[in-house]
């Protein structure tokens, strides 16, 4: 299971709690590190507070460790006192339309992991010689790959984006991104930050259809501010008389992004030898009621949208770790109350797998917390029984050593971490990230 | 005591991502530039004018469960500046480092405060649209910076960060 985001820091709070933490990759920080675009830096901060916690004396840190499969959750539970389950949404959801497996088509999850080096996608190689990309979904992450996909070299050269994807992404031929959306402006899923990023990216201009804001300034008067206040941006950029100075920076900008709203995706259409994706089939949708809750009713009209690079982005999705464990497939969550899993004393979850794989770090990080709190309240209640010693890592690292399973400590994380950084200052980066598993045990062994 | 020696107290890869940025509330100043990237020069105001004792402003700060803690910081210190440097137990305070990517050291001050502190950038207000609880006098503990207006002013930190809230209903849906 990944890094416990924070809710190590209130169990370490007390003198009696020892915490360990089990990761199937040699590295930790999940989504800190594979999953927050390399130009937002200032969000990966957290990671020296993850950083301190990890060092304390009582927690520590078991990396290469594959929970299912190195050792069981039932070998866990008979080690500790209390197992978290915080492994996050490896899975994503699917469009379930034809075509959706053409040379072409990805996940944004695959995506955002290939350009952020996640050792399952280093061989993405994405086909970026087309002129237009359609990203699926207006959530932060498909913000997140319009941004890397229409930001200038210049700035993206200095970020710990990996240098296979920064090579491939300065042959790009891309210059034009067009973000999709079932529902209306007022329903967009991404956050204001990320909106304001993308009509500032130097040598871009928006491209929007005016009539998707119909009515949209009336409706905006009367909702709660962070709607309020994104929803006044899509409008100004939408439809405002642009100033001198953006009437020049459009005029001259070679790329181009805009949402489309009212679209869900049929079909990706294949090019005539039938290899790649050429085309995306849309449905045209109408709204049925308003506000968050408004639903999307496709009025029977499509609209074929040519181009050659299509990016799902609607969603990740938890996966199972253990059948045994209680996990509810149609929400993609493990059944819990306050994050004590159902059914199953002394195993509790925290982060996306208790919510679903929505929230920012702020939302995330205090989801830990109460998990954390929920833990210790059974700790002292005696819900939690506690009343007998248990082995902790000394019943789990002999099973991992008869299998063969070498786990990496944190020191180890740490030799990992300078070499990057390391490679990183040749580069101009702060970091150039080892790229395959077997390279970062190579350089943790030694 | 000299700003050298103020500079050992901190952790120095807290000091390498602690943002530059002021608000206008101390100078009255125009507003500082948009924040652009990470390894913005940490502004210090270290010199030796502020380490005397009168240099310093008191501040009280009521946390989640009502407890009020007095303390105090060096003018031109922001509320996050000494929420760390006096340790003060708010579990989760100022995870971005004061760099405006998160909404975590969210405070809510009194309407005098509030209003003589002025122009809030859109950066600011952008990361305040996702805090948990938030107020007409809200703003961000990073954002905010001492000066003698602030004597004896009361922060309260926001009892919403211990909401026991779904991630849906804080009015964002977004990834990390």
């Amino acid at each position: 299971m990944s890094f416990g985001k924070k809710d190590n820091r209130e169990h370490t709070g007390r003198q009696d709690v020892e915490v360990d933490i089990y990761e199937r990759l040699p590295v930790p920080f999940g989504l800190v590190r594979f999953g927050v675009a390399p130009d937002h830096p200032e969000v990966k901060n957290v990671i020296n507070t993850f950083t301190q916690t990890a060092q304390h004396s009582r927690c520590s840190f078991y990396g290469n460790v594959n929970v299912g499969t190195d050792v069981s959750v039932k070998e866990l539970q008979q080690a500790y006192h209390a197992v978290v389950l915080s492994y996050g949404a490896e899975g994503n959801r699917r469009m379930g339309v034809p075509g959706e497996d053409l040379a072409g088509v990805h996940a944004a999850k695959d995506f955002v992991g290939w350009y952020n080096g996640l050792p399952d996608n280093r061989k993405l190689h994405p086909d970026l010689s087309c002129e237009t990309a359609v990203i699926l979904g207006q959530g932060n992450v498909a913000l997140d790959v319009a941004r890397i996909l229409l930001s200038p070299m210049d700035m993206l050269k200095k970020t710990d984006i990996t240098q296979p994807a920064l090579d491939l992404l300065a042959e790009s031929r891309i210059r034009r991104v067009l973000i999709v959306g079932r529902r209306g402006p007022m329903q967009i899923a991404c956050t204001i930050k990320e909106v304001r990023e993308m009509v500032n990216l130097p040598d871009t201009r928006p491209e929007m259809v005016a009539a998707d804001f119909k009515g949209i300034a009336e409706a905006v008067k009367e909702v709660p501010r962070p709607r309020k206040r994104l929803t006044e941006l899509l409008l100004k950029t939408a439809l405002d008389v642009p100033t001198e100075k953006e009437q020049e920076k459009r005029s001259k900008a070679s790329r181009v992004w805009g949402f489309r709203f009212f679209r869900s995706p049929v079909e990706v259409l294949p090019a005539p030898d039938l290899s790649r994706a050429a085309a995306i089939r849309l449905a045209v949708n109408r709204l049925e009621g308003s506000g968050e809750g408004a639903s999307a009713v496709p009025t029977g009209e499509v609209e074929d949208v040519p181009c050659g690079l299509v990016i799902s982005s609607i969603g990740y999705k938890s996966l199972p770790i253990d059948p045994l464990l209680p996990f509810d497939s149609r929400k993609a969550i493990v059944p819990n109350t306050m994050g004590r899993v159902q059914k199953t004393a002394g195993v509790y979850c925290s982060g996306w797998l208790k919510t679903g794989p929505t929230g920012v770090i702020g939302t995330t990080m205090n989801n830990s917390f109460d998990t954390a709190r929920a833990l210790l309240e059974d700790m002292d209640s005696g819900a939690l029984d506690v009343s007998s010693a248990k082995p902790g890592s000394q019943g789990v690292t002999p099973l991992l050593e008869k299998r063969g399973v070498k786990p990496v400590e944190f020191s180890d994380w740490e030799k990992i971490d300078n070499e990057e950084i390391k490679r990183g200052v040749a580069m101009g980066k702060p970091r150039e990230k080892l790229l395959s598993v077997d390279e970062m045990l190579h350089v943790a062994r030694t | 005591m000299s700003a050298a020696r103020r500079l050992l107290r901190f952790n120095p890869r807290l000091l390498q991502s602690r943002t530059n940025k002021r608000t206008a509330a101390v100078t009255g100043a125009a507003a500082t530039p948009p924040h652009t990237s990470v390894g913005n020069a940490v502004l210090f105001s270290g010199s030796a004018q502020c380490r005397r004792p009168e240099g310093r402003v008191t501040v009280h700060f009521i946390n989640r469960d009502g407890q009020k803690i007095t303390t105090s910081g060096a003018e031109g210190d922001s509320l996050l500046d000494v929420v760390v440097d006096q340790k003060l137990d708010i579990p989760g305070y100022g995870a971005c480092e004061g760099t405006l990517a998160c909404s975590t050291c969210h405070l809510i001050l009194e309407q005098e405060v509030y209003d003589q502190l002025g122009h809030i950038i859109d950066e600011e207000q952008d990361m305040l649209d996702l805090a948990y609880g938030l107020t007409e006098t809200s703003r961000l503990g990073c954002q905010v910076c001492l000066s003698r207006s602030l004597e004896g002013a009361t922060v309260r930190v926001p009892a919403g960060l211990f909401d026991m809230r779904r991630a849906d209903s804080s009015g964002s849906s977004s990834s990390a």
